[in-house]
C-alpha cells in the first residue's frame, strides 16, 4: 500500500490544485449553505450565528414574491424548453444540404453568435427595440402599424429573452447533433432509398431515431438547469418597467442577498432552487431510463 | 412514375431548405451588419431608417469618442489582463486534474470524480460563495475574477476522456519500466500529445473570460479595476457612462445623436476581435464540443 502511494505522489501532486480548487470553491460554499437555517451576521461567522431551522424557507414561501419569482422562472424555463427542439430540426436540415459550401457557410454563420457577450446581445436588444430610434419599430411605422416599447412591456418580456437566445445559440446547438448524424451508417440511407424513401421519410424514420439517444441526454441536461434560467442576461434585460414580469428566482437571489444584504433569507432561496433542480433531473433521468432511453447514469 | 415523383419531391425539398436556410443567414448576418454601418453613419439618417443597407454620410465621431475615452482603454486593458492570467490558471488546473483523473491507476479516482461529478448538479449558490471570496480578501483585487469558478467539471470531464482515450496505456508502461516518473511523463509525453486539447480549452476560457460580466459586476466595487463588459454595460444598458463621454459645451440633441453612434461603435468594438478571429478557430470550438458529445 505504501508502495502504491510513493509510486503516485506525483499525480497527487498533478491532482492537488484542482483538488483544492473543488475543495475550497465548491465544498467551502456547500459547507456555507448552513446558513440557509440560520440567522446570519457578518460579525458572527458562519458557525457562530443561531440556528433557526427553516425559517427563512417559511418566510419566501409565504412572502408576496414566492409566487411572484417562481412564476416569472417557469415561463421563461417552460418556453425554453418547448423551443428546446430548434436545434434538433436545424441539424436535421443542415444535414441535408447538398452542396458543401453552402453547408459550410451556414454553419460558421449560425454559430458566431454564440461567441458574442451577453452585456452587447442585451445592448443590441435596447438598441433595435428601442421605442423612437429602433430599426424594428421604424418597421412597424413604415407599415402603417402602432410602435411598441418592447423592453418596457411586462408582456414581452419572455418572448424577447427566449427568442433572442434562440438567435443567439440555435446554431450553436445544432453542433452536436450534427456530429452523431455523421456516425449513421450510409448504408441504412442507401438501402432506404433503394426501397423509394424520400428525403424527408429518411430524415423521419433514421435521421431522428439515430440521434434521438443524444437529444435524451441533451434533454435531461437541460432540465436539470430548469429553474436556472441564464439569470445574467435576465438581470440585464431588467428594468423598473418590465420587472413584473422579468424578477426571477436568482435575480431575486442577488438583489435581497448581495445588494439588500438579507444573506440568510437570499441563501435559502438559492438553496430551494438548487435542490428543486437536482430533483427535477433526477425525475427527468428515471423517467428516461424507465422508457427505456438513455439516461445519464 | 413512382420514381418520377419522388425524386421532384426531393428536389423540391433541396431547394426549400436551400431557400429556409437563405432566410436563416439573412436573420443572423443582417443584426449585425446594420450595427456595424450604423456606427459609422450619420445618426439622424439611420434613426430615420434610411440606413439600412449601405452606410450614409460617413462620420467617425463614435469611434474618436470611443478611443478617446480613458475608461474605455482601462476597461480593455483589465479585461486583457483577466483573460490572458485567468484562461492560464483555468487551463493549467483542467489539463493537470483531467490527466491525473484519467489515470486508471489512481488510488481512489472513481472516489474524487464522483466527488467533483456532484458539485456539476449541486451548488452551495451565489451568496455563499460571495461570503468566502469575501472571506479569502479577493473582493476587489484582480484574484476575484481569476479564482473562483475556474474549474468547469464539464471541461474537466472533456480533457479527462480525450486522455484516456489518446494516451495508450502501452505508452505508459514502457515508460514507468524505463524508470520514468510521472511528473516526466506527464511533461514529456502526455503535453506534447495534448495540444489539440489545449488549444481547445484555450479557447473556451478565453472567450468566457472575455465576455464575463457578472463576476466582475459582484466582486469589484473599484472602477479602476473593471473590465471591458462592465464598461460596455453602462454605456449600452445603463447609459450613465454617456455623461462622460458627452462633452458638456455642446447642444443636447447633438450630443443624444453622438451617443448612439457611441452604442452601435461599442458594441463593435468590443465584440470584433472575438468574431474576426472566430473563423479561424472554428474547427477548434468544434471539435471541443464533439470531444465532449463522445462521453458527454
Amino acid at each position: 500500500m505504501l508502495n502504491r502511494w510513493k509510486r503516485h505522489y506525483e499525480l497527487y501532486l498533478l491532482l492537488l490544485p484542482t483538488l483544492l480548487y473543488f475543495a475550497v470553491f465548491e465544498y467551502g460554499p456547500i459547507y456555507g449553505l448552513q446558513i440557509a437555517f440560520k440567522n446570519f451576521a457578518p460579525f458572527k461567522g458562519i458557525s457562530g450565528s443561531p440556528w433557526v431551522g427553516f425559517d427563512n424557507f417559511l418566510r419566501f414561501f409565504d412572502s408576496y414574491k414566492f409566487w411572484d419569482v417562481l412564476v416569472n422562472t417557469l415561463t421563461i424555463s417552460v418556453y425554453e424548453l418547448l423551443l428546446f427542439p430548434i436545434p434538433v430540426i436545424l441539424a436535421l436540415l443542415i444535414n441535408q444540404l447538398t452542396s458543401k459550401r453552402f453547408k459550410k457557410l451556414v454553419q460558421t454563420v449560425t454559430y458566431a453568435p454564440h461567441f458574442i457577450s451577453t452585456v452587447v446581445i442585451v445592448g443590441m436588444l435596447n438598441l433595435f427595440l428601442s421605442p423612437r430610434n429602433g430599426i424594428i419599430n421604424q418597421l412597424l411605422e413604415t407599415l402603417g402599424l402602432e410602435t411598441i416599447f418592447f423592453m418596457a412591456k411586462p408582456d414581452w418580456f419572455a418572448s424577447i429573452f427566449v427568442w433572442s437566445g434562440v438567435w443567439q445559440n440555435a446554431g450553436w446547438g445544432t453542433i452536436i447533433y450534427l456530429a452523431a448524424l455523421t456516425s449513421i451508417n450510409p448504408e441504412l440511407h442507401e438501402s432506404a432509398v433503394v426501397d423509394g424513401a424520400s428525403k424527408i421519410k429518411r430524415i423521419l424514420y433514421i435521421d431522428l431515431p439515430s440521434i434521438m439517444p443524444t437529444v435524451i441526454v441533451l434533454l435531461i441536461l437541460s432540465v436539470g438547469n430548469f429553474m436556472s434560467v441564464g439569470f445574467e442576461k435576465v438581470y440585464l434585460m431588467q428594468n423598473p418597467l418590465n420587472v413584473s414580469s422579468a424578477e426571477v428566482i436568482q435575480t431575486y437571489v442577488y438583489k435581497t442577498g448581495l445588494i439588500g444584504a438579507q444573506y440568510s433569507y437570499s441563501a435559502a432561496i438559492g438553496m430551494f432552487n438548487s435542490i428543486v433542480n437536482c430533483l427535477l433531473l433526477l425525475m427527468v433521468n428515471f423517467l428516461a431510463k424507465r422508457f427505456g432511453q438513455n439516461s445519464l447514469w | 412514375m413512382e420514381t418520377w415523383s419522388r425524386s421532384r419531391g426531393d428536389k423540391l425539398f433541396d431547394w426549400t431548405n436551400i431557400m429556409f436556410f437563405l432566410l436563416i443567414l439573412g436573420i443572423v448576418i443582417y443584426p449585425l451588419y446594420f450595427i456595424i454601418i450604423a456606427s459609422f453613419s450619420d445618426p439622424d439618417l439611420v434613426n430615420a431608417g434610411k440606413v439600412l443597407l449601405i452606410p450614409q454620410d460617413i462620420s467617425w465621431i463614435g469611434y474618436e469618442r470611443i478611443f478617446g475615452d480613458a475608461e474605455i482603454w482601462n476597461g480593455y486593458k483589465n479585461s486583457i489582463m483577466y483573460t490572458v492570467l485567468g484562461t492560464i490558471f483555468r487551463v493549467s488546473l483542467i489539463i493537470t486534474g483531467g490527466y491525473a483523473l484519467s489515470r486508471k491507476d489512481l488510488p481512489m479516482a472513481g472516489t474524487l470524480m464522483l466527488l467533483i461529478l456532484f458539485t456539476m448538479f449541486f451548488h452551495g449558490g451565489l451568496i455563499p460563495t460571495y461570503l468566502l471570496v469575501k472571506e479569502l480578501g479577493m473582493v476587489d483585487t484582480m484574484w476575484a475574477m481569476i479564482v473562483p469558478g475556474a474549474v468547469s467539471v464539464y471541461q474537466l470531464i472533456i480533457v479527462r476522456s480525450f486522455f484516456q482515450s489518446n494516451i495508450p496505456q502501452e505508452m505508459l508502461e514502457a515508460a514507468m519500466m524505463d524508470g520514468c516518473g510521472n511528473f516526466k511523463f506527464f511533461l514529456r509525453m502526455v503535453l506534447p500529445l495534448s495540444l489539440p486539447i489545449i488549444a481547445v480549452m484555450v479557447l473556451f476560457n478565453a472567450v468566457a473570460m472575455w465576455n464575463s460580466y457578472f463576476q466582475a459586476l459582484i466582486y469589484l466595487n473599484d472602477a479602476s479595476l473593471h473590465p471591458l463588459q462592465i464598461v460596455l454595460r453602462k454605456i449600452l444598458i445603463i447609459s450613465e457612462a454617456q455623461l462622460d463621454l458627452i462633452d458638456a459645451s455642446g447642444d443636447a440633441a447633438e450630443e443624444q445623436k453622438v451617443s448612439e453612434l457611441i452604442k452601435y461603435g461599442m458594441v463593435v468594438v468590443s465584440s470584433l476581435p472575438v468574431l474576426v478571429l472566430y473563423p479561424f478557430l472554428q474547427r477548434y470550438f468544434v471539435k471541443g464540443v464533439m470531444i465532449g458529445s463522445v462521453k458527454g
